[in-house]
């Protein structure tokens, strides 16, 4: 297994369907018509020689080294610009060539640094193997005035720049243009003074608008851009394929390896979901792995008042074993649950539910996706059918209308951003799609380069459903809707009573814009642009499900793709953008209380059955406690003893103090992840977790895509988090036995009618498979509902706007809003112990210049932001991405602890909290509040580890 | 707020999200059934019903009704 680089093409492959066949070097080969003579020579074995081309992006023909002969033709073309013709015979090697090419790489040397044995890209430097290629020899020239000597940039922290080394070959420059779509790079001066610039003259790497995705370093030919971590360690010598851990895109990377040593992550060009692109978390952010704050040995304590003390595996798993049978046989078994993890495998996730419903005896397993998407859950499946996005992210290259609502793509999801950045740009001669965006901030992606959304309707937190409902208002009675579609696909009937709601006058945008304070005219382009520009797809994140009426807002989606015919087939669809990594996958896995895996209700007898046969046990029929409900009980005194794996719910859920007072109430609270977050400051245990480099499994993405999750290292911990559930289960006397995570996927397989394709080899074969995987579709499912509903007859559902009950007041004017930012996830348990931190070292509050001049508030001061749950303090931004009366900062930082603002207020169908609408009050603060104080003192108290055995 | 205050809130949020269903009581008394715990179930139904709304205490009605027959 040694170590070779992705094959390069040269060039991007075609897409056409026709076929010719041409000679290269007196063989015949046959492509797609508008291949490029380099990549037809490429894909019959033949290495052009090249340095400016590469095949993620399109040809520029400037560095003269891949030139070729073809008869009939005069000169020598560049054979990367130059497009295949039927029986074209061409000649990639003549004495000829071999003169002009000598004669290029000489030019290119002559004022190149010759430090190759101590360059960091020595022998995987493409300037080195084309010198070798074109049996350069010698330099007889006698340079006078050179680029080289010139100062590195060391700024960014992930990678150096190192102009004396440059080509001048622009790839770096069309990356960011054409791949990433930041356009933050340029070349400056001519001639000798040719040198690439991150932004302004003025600035430097990390103080551009570069955003660290790491596509210009990837095309690099030369060690001009360079991973610190090669020059630090050296080059890869084996490389394994694996899925990000980060966000629900779910790129596919090659961990580049030099033993057990991760060296660099490199996105995968045939990774389906990023195809060969990254962002700055899953290429550069994955220090956390190594860092000291890991804890590697199981810890125990009676109370939280205690320090922890370092116990062995075995006392580990006797001690929990015990205490959950104790207070089982004291409080009954309902007084236990679980919650799963949306970071961890499907195997994983799979093993805890199982834990909960077939050991300790109930449904009390919930997810992180409570707090996320389980609106999306219920939404999609009541009109649909069933709980996923309907496309995949190829689809999005056929869409004619972009609509995004509450969605962040370009921090959230930067890796689909820049797929969908390329779609509003045009490409390839197409008109750009348009662009519809519905949110309360100016986001990145409203006006950046070359793309300016067609209407931009920024309303007020909390009346998502009175925009989508005045939108259906004027494609009802506009008499846009497509009615054909409609009467073959969805329930004609309910079409009629919705139609009849949503054409009322007290739902068109004249008599909700005072409600919503979007411009009625503007929304009514906007309405008339989704139903008639195309193929309109929408795409949607947490500004849509976390609200009192989340769940009302996917179904208002739903029923405007389906009144629009925008469903089943490429270029459309409802399409939710997924947070974590394997969000989707906790969800399909059987993680809240009221479903087993495939999302099959737990009082559906048949379902229940084909589990209890398989695991020998009986199942309750009802449905068990999501999160908010254990925290009650916990309160009330009946929910005693919690397992948490791989989720922080004291730093990510909602109204912090009613998180700490329910995990104060319990007895056992299990914390099993990678560090002491903050839910382990009330935590009883604490089982060490490993991370997604050491071990096997697998992630389901936003697109349904089930991905390998593959061991390149050894846990630190000595066991991966599937193994920790299995000895907590034995230890619990169930009989437990899967030698390997494929064998779990087996048992999915086996008992998920959606999975029933699915298994590790399909998968190994395969590189990834779309779920449904079944007998009718043996391949998986790229796109939904494409001859017909999940459900039978699409549903429309009248959504009707209910205004939240957390509403502004004199004590309480403004409307706070959280999020997220691209160089951080989550809770930031990850990303703030990486270099990331250089971006994003502290969460900041934005606020519009008028609401901050009233309060006599500047930039960078330390202000108190207050609402009727709690208050916390830091610094402000001020800035007119938000709107006046609107508020916006981001839940990163444990220091800031923002959810000790936001309220319990939650969607009325599921719960999901409505962390988007929090009214607050901002005024200016010399330092942090009483309880950022007391919280800290709590945080240092409770995380002290006992370092000597007592003596007795 | 108290976990039963608490649950009088979720109901009525529920039942009025539903009000535009055509059948309300059914539809708030079969999402209670579908979603709630037993526990939550039985707190609700053991309440004094004080602060539902119309279609929320019928569907609690309902709820305990099919309790009393189980």
């Amino acid at each position: 297994m040694t170590y070779q680089p992705q094959k390069d093409f040269g060039t991007p492959a075609s897409g056409s369907s026709d076929l010719v066949t041409c000679t290269i070097d007196g063989r015949q080969v046959t492509v797609p018509a508008g291949t490029s003579v380099m990549r037809a020579a490429a894909e019959q074995g033949t290495s052009i020689p090249k340095l400016c081309a590469t095949d993620n992006m399109k040809s520029f023909g400037s560095c003269r080294l891949c030139l070729v002969e073809i008869d009939g033709r005069r000169g020598t073309p560049a054979s990367c610009t130059t497009p295949v013709e039927q029986d074209m015979v061409v000649h990639t090697q003549t004495p000829h060539l071999q003169k002009l090419r000598k004669g290029v790489m000489e030019l290119y040397i002559s004022d190149h640094p010759l430090d190759c044995l101590t360059c960091a890209a020595n022998g995987d430097c493409e300037l080195q193997d084309q010198a070798g290629a074109v049996g350069l020899r010698d330099v007889r020239y006698e340079v006078q005035s050179t680029h080289l000597g010139q100062e590195k940039d060391h700024s960014n922290p992930y990678f150096d720049f190192d102009p004396s080394k440059c080509i001048a070959c622009s790839r770096c420059i069309r990356a960011c243009d054409e791949v990433q779509g930041t356009l933050a790079l340029t070349m400056e001066g001519r001639g000798w003074d040719s040198k690439i610039s991150a932004g302004l003259a003025s600035d430097n790497f990390l103080g551009s608008e570069c955003v660290s995705c790491g596509a210009c370093v990837q095309a690099c030919p030369t060690a001009t851009l360079v991973e610190k971590k090669v020059v630090e360690i050296g080059t890869p010598e084996h490389s394994v394929v694996t899925t990000c851990a980060y966000c629900g895109v779910g790129c596919t990377f090659r961990a580049e390896m030099r033993g057990e040593q991760l060296v660099r992550m490199v996105p995968y060009k045939d990774g389906k979901a990023n195809r060969g692109h990254s962002c700055v978390k899953g290429r550069f952010a994955w220090g956390y792995a190594q860092h000291q704050d890991r804890i590697l040995k199981p810890m125990i304590r009676k109370s939280i008042n205690d320090a922890w003390r370092e116990v062995e595996w075995d006392e580990a798993f006797t001690y929990t074993a015990s205490e959950l049978k104790r207070i089982s046989d004291t409080y009954g078994r309902h007084a236990l649950g679980g919650i799963t993890s949306s970071r961890c495998t499907n195997e994983e996730t799979f093993l805890v539910q199982k834990l909960v419903r077939a050991g300790f005896g109930n449904n009390n397993v919930d997810t992180c996706a409570r707090v996320c998407h389980s609106p999306t859950g219920y939404g999609l499946k009541t009109t649909f059918g069933t709980s996923a996005g309907t496309q995949d992210f190829d689809s999005v290259e056929e869409c004619d209308v972009m609509l995004i609502i509450g969605a962040n793509p370009t921090d959230g999801h930067p890796v689909f951003a820049s797929r969908m950045k390329r779609r509003l740009r045009g490409q390839d001669g197409r008109p750009p799609a348009k662009l519809i965006v519905i949110d309360p901030r100016r986001t990145d992606i409203v006006r950046s380069p070359h793309i300016e959304a067609e209407h931009h309707l920024p309303l007020r937190p909390g009346t998502n459903v009175a925009v989508l409902t005045a939108m259906a208002h004027v494609i009802v009675s506009e008499g846009l809707a497509n009615e054909a579609f409609i009467k073959e696909r969805c329930d004609w009937d309910e079409y009629r009573h919705w139609a009849e709601f949503v054409a009322q006058p007290r739902n068109s945008p004249e008599s909700l814009q005072p409600v919503t304070l979007v411009d009625a005219e503007e929304l009514r382009a906007a309405a008339r642009l989704y139903a008639t520009g195309g193929n309109g797809a929408i795409y949607y994140g947490l500004g849509v499900t976390e609200h009192s009426q989340g769940s009302s807002t996917v179904m208002a989606i739903a029923n405007l793709a389906m009144a629009t015919g925008n469903i089943g087939r490429r270029g459309v669809g409802v399409n939710p953008l997924r947070g974590q990594n394997n969000v989707q996958g906790a969800c399909d896995m059987g993680s809240f209380p009221h479903e087993l895996s495939g999302y099959r209700h737990v009082s559906d007898g048949d379902a229940r059955k084909l589990f209890e046969n398989d695991w020998g046990v009986a199942l309750d029929p009802e449905p068990g406690l999501r999160i908010p409900n254990m925290l009650d009980a916990a309160v009330d005194g009946v929910f005693k003893a919690l397992y948490v794996q791989g989720e922080d719910i004291l730093q990510s859920d909602p109204n912090t103090k009613h998180v700490s007072a329910g995990l104060a109430a319990m007895e056992c609270v299990i914390v099993h992840d990678l560090f002491l977050n903050e839910t382990a400051n009330y935590a009883h245990i604490f089982l060490p977790g490993s991370t997604f480099l050491e071990k096997n499994g697998t992630f389901t993405n936003a697109e349904r895509r089930i991905q390998p999750v593959r061991k390149v290292m050894t846990p630190l911990n000595g066991l991966e988090d599937w193994e920790v559930t299995q000895r907590l289960a034995q230890a619990m006397g169930l009989d437990w036995n899967y030698a390997h995570p494929s064998e779990i996927m087996d048992e999915i397989a086996r008992l998920t009618p959606t999975f029933a394709g699915v298994s590790f080899a399909r998968l190994d074969e395969e590189g990834s498979l779309q779920w449904p995987v079944t007998d009718a579709a043996p391949d998986g499912s790229p796109i939904m509902h494409v001859d017909g509903f999940v459900r039978g007859k699409g549903k429309f559902v009248v959504t009707d706007y209910v205004p939240t009950d957390e509403k502004t007041g004199p004590r309480f004017p403004l409307l706070l809003t959280t999020g997220r930012i691209l160089s951080h996830y989550n809770v930031g348990a990850q990303t703030r112990r990486t270099e990331n931190v250089a971006w994003h070292p502290e969460d900041l509050l934005e606020i519009h210049p008028v609401d901050a001049e009233d309060r006599g508030i500047k930039s960078g001061d330390w202000v108190k932001l207050a609402s009727r749950a709690g208050e916390t303090t830091l610094r402000a931004t001020v800035t007119d991405r938000v709107a006046p009366g609107v508020v916006y900062t981001t839940f990163h930082h444990a220091v800031t602890q923002v959810n000790v603002v936001t309220t319990d207020f939650s969607d009325w169908a599921t719960n999901c909290p409505e962390y988007k609408v929090t009214a607050v009050q901002i005024s200016p603060s010399n330092g942090p509040t009483d309880w950022q104080e007391e919280y800290e003192a709590l945080s240092e108290r409770a995380r002290r580890i006992a370092t000597e055995v007592p003596a007795e | 707020m108290t976990s039963l205050e608490r649950l009088v809130y979720m109901l009525n949020q529920i039942a009025t999200n539903l009000a535009t269903d055509p059948d309300p009581v059914t539809a708030t008394a079969e999402h209670i059934h579908l979603f709630w715990d037993p526990r939550m179930k039985q707190m609700i139904v053991e309440s004094n019903r004080e602060g539902l709304s119309p279609v929320a205490a019928s569907a609690v009605q309902r709820l305990a009704q099919a309790h009393a027959s189980a």
